[in-house]
């Protein structure tokens, strides 16, 4: 079967046969593609329609995929009634709980209240966390004492996941914002503290050594080498730190709070509304989604020098 | 600046830095609770959390003692951990080899993939009630994303010769799968699953705070209504210590599995 039979849509013309092209990816694969970065592959094969940017391959049959699920949750709620509207919601009910809880409200607010509310908190926990972590892993990487005198507290703690200090941090601080930041940076410390380290301890020692022989000062010494040597570990441990943070405060909304995105998902759970339900899930995957971009936006950006210094 | 990253301390020095370091936290952490700087009921000393774990070994609370919450939780956690390992390993070594499944199958996963495997609990309620159906999908959302990529990764990495070898002796994809893409992905995998067990475990963790009737996190939500701070501290420990022996557990099948890959 020839791609432009599957999807006469596009008119889609393969400029490569198929055996070719599996070797293109195989041999380019996803290398390129940092920690988390996903399941993206590069691809020589394109779509041309006319009028309209070219299109890889991959994009055209991700939007087929996702076109033809949107089809069967269409046909499979509504007409057919194969899954009861009280167990999963139809497009509809989504399109009604949506408008519901952007322009009345729902779970003592609208929806963008709700939104930047978490969005807030996460954004001041992980800050705390960074602002503490950070240090602490250049300390630990830097000083092998200060490593081995807080390493085995480290090892205590880190096991505990921080999801379960949800319940300490409510008895500490009750359900309000100051228990979710505490709760937020104990899920994101902990990748900070780690990856930094592991970023200044995989320094090249001759560049320590060159800086010291031309006896630059402490704080330049930090500002301008530990730091910019050890960052592409350290934005690998903010990306983790970001994920733990987002999945943490949702666990802690869901278990008690007045506002947010785990709020709405907790009242629709006790009002037994799926299309709420629905409404909160999505919110919560594209927020996480486009936190982790901005991320990704800012380091590429910031970690440019990396890429320079490699190609030459 | 007279210590470097490259000097290192003797196993002695650490010992002892490491002696220093537990001892300073636990004193710093007893000092604020019996000086009375802290409220006790907020911040029990070191002690009484020893005490009270001791306690609930044989002392029930919230319907069961502890070893009998943690084996409830421990047994949903298995039951969704396989679950996501057994669907998630061969999914991702079939997407790793059939590049039209890759291609349906990447853009529903990168969906999914955001969405924090807490966030499940609301459907799972829905659909499973209290029953094991619920706590077993949200550690499937949580264990089954790094099975699925690692294994992926692992199949798209192998060595180009290896496969090309394969292929030339008329390999079929069956055994190309199971003869060449598994064993040279075996130590992604494993790695994977680590990750899959911890994630997984928190997530259960989650899930038993919000709605269950058994496990150790109904235990701690149950103590945290009656502001037993000490019966917390100990669900925590014994959190920590359950998620540490998965973790030593497969760290010592990943260096099993690395020690038999280099022979």
């Amino acid at each position: 079967m020839t791609l432009s039979s599957a999807f006469p849509l596009c008119q889609a013309r393969v400029s490569l046969g198929q055996r070719q092209t599996d070797d293109c990816i195989r041999a380019s694969g996803c290398l390129s593609s940092g920690d988390d970065d996903g399941l993206d592959a590069t691809t020589a094969q394109h779509f041309r329609i006319p009028g309209y940017p070219e299109m890889s391959r991959r994009s055209v049959i991700g939007l087929a995929t996702i076109g033809a699920l949107f089809a069967i949750w269409c046909l499979a709620t509504v007409p057919l009634r194969l899954i009861s509207p009280g167990r999963f919601p139809s497009p509809l009910d989504v399109w009604i709980s949506f408008r519901q809880v952007a322009f009345v409200g729902y779970a003592n607010g609208l929806l963008y209240q709700h939104v930047l509310h978490s969005l807030q908190l996460v954004v001041l926990g992980f800050a705390v966390a960074v602002a503490t972590g950070v240090p602490l892993g250049l300390l630990m990487g830097w000083n092998r004492k200060a490593e081995a005198l807080i390493n085995p507290v480290f090892l205590f703690i880190r096991p505990i996941p921080p999801l379960a200090w949800i319940p300490l941090a409510i008895l500490w601080l009750g359900i309000g914002d100051a228990a979710k930041i505490l709760v937020i940076w104990f899920a994101a410390f902990v990748p900070c503290v780690i990856n930094t380290l592991t970023g200044v301890r995989t320094i090249e020692p001759y560049v320590i050594e060159a800086a010291r022989m031309l006896g630059t000062p402490r704080r330049r010494f930090v500002a301008e080498i530990l730091i910019p040597a050890a960052s592409p570990m350290i934005f690998t441990g903010l990306r983790l730190s970001l994920q733990a943070s987002w999945t943490t405060l949702v666990a802690a909304e869901l278990v008690g709070a007045l506002y947010g995105l785990g709020r709405i998902l907790n009242v629709a759970q006790q009002d037994i509304y799926p299309g709420m339900i629905f409404v909160g899930m999505a919110c919560v995957g594209f927020f996480g989604w486009a936190m982790t971009l901005i991320l990704s936006r800012i380091e590429s950006r910031s970690l440019a020098w990396v890429q320079t210094a490699r190609s030459h | 600046m007279t210590m470097g990253p490259a000097e290192r301390l003797t196993p002695l020095q650490s010992m002892t830095c490491g002696l220093i370091g537990i001892l300073l936290f636990l004193g710093i952490w007893s000092g604020l609770s019996l000086s009375g700087v802290v409220p006790h009921q907020f911040l029990p000393s070191p002690y009484d959390v020893a005490s009270r774990f001791v306690q609930l070994l044989s002392v029930q609370f919230a319907g069961a003692t502890l070893p009998q919450h943690l084996a409830s939780s421990v047994m949903r956690f298995s039951y969704g951990f396989f679950l996501g390992a057994f669907i998630g390993i061969p999914l991702g070594l079939l997407m790793g080899w059939f590049r039209m499944l890759d291609e349906i199958v990447s853009p529903i996963f990168e969906g999914l993939r955001f969405i924090a495997p807490i966030a499940w609990v609301p459907f799972a309620a829905l659909w499973f009630g209290t029953g094991i159906g619920g706590p077993i999908l949200i550690i499937f959302a949580g264990a089954f994303p790094p099975c699925l990529i690692n294994s992926y990764r692992g199949a798209r990495f192998v060595s180009r010769p290896l496969i090309e070898a394969a292929q030339m002796l008329g390999t079929g994809h069956v055994r190309i799968i199971l003869e060449v893409l598994l064993p040279a992905s075996t130590a992604s995998i494993v790695a994977g699953l680590r990750v899959s067990a911890g994630l997984g475990w928190q997530s259960l963790i989650g899930a038993e705070l919000i709605v269950a009737s058994t496990g150790v996190g109904f235990m701690m939500s149950q103590a945290q209504l009656d502001l037993a701070t000490p019966t917390v501290m100990s669900a925590m420990v014994a959190i920590g210590l359950v998620g540490l022996l998965f973790d030593v557990a497969l760290r010592w099948i990943e260096t099993a599995v690395q020690r038999r890959g280099l022979s």
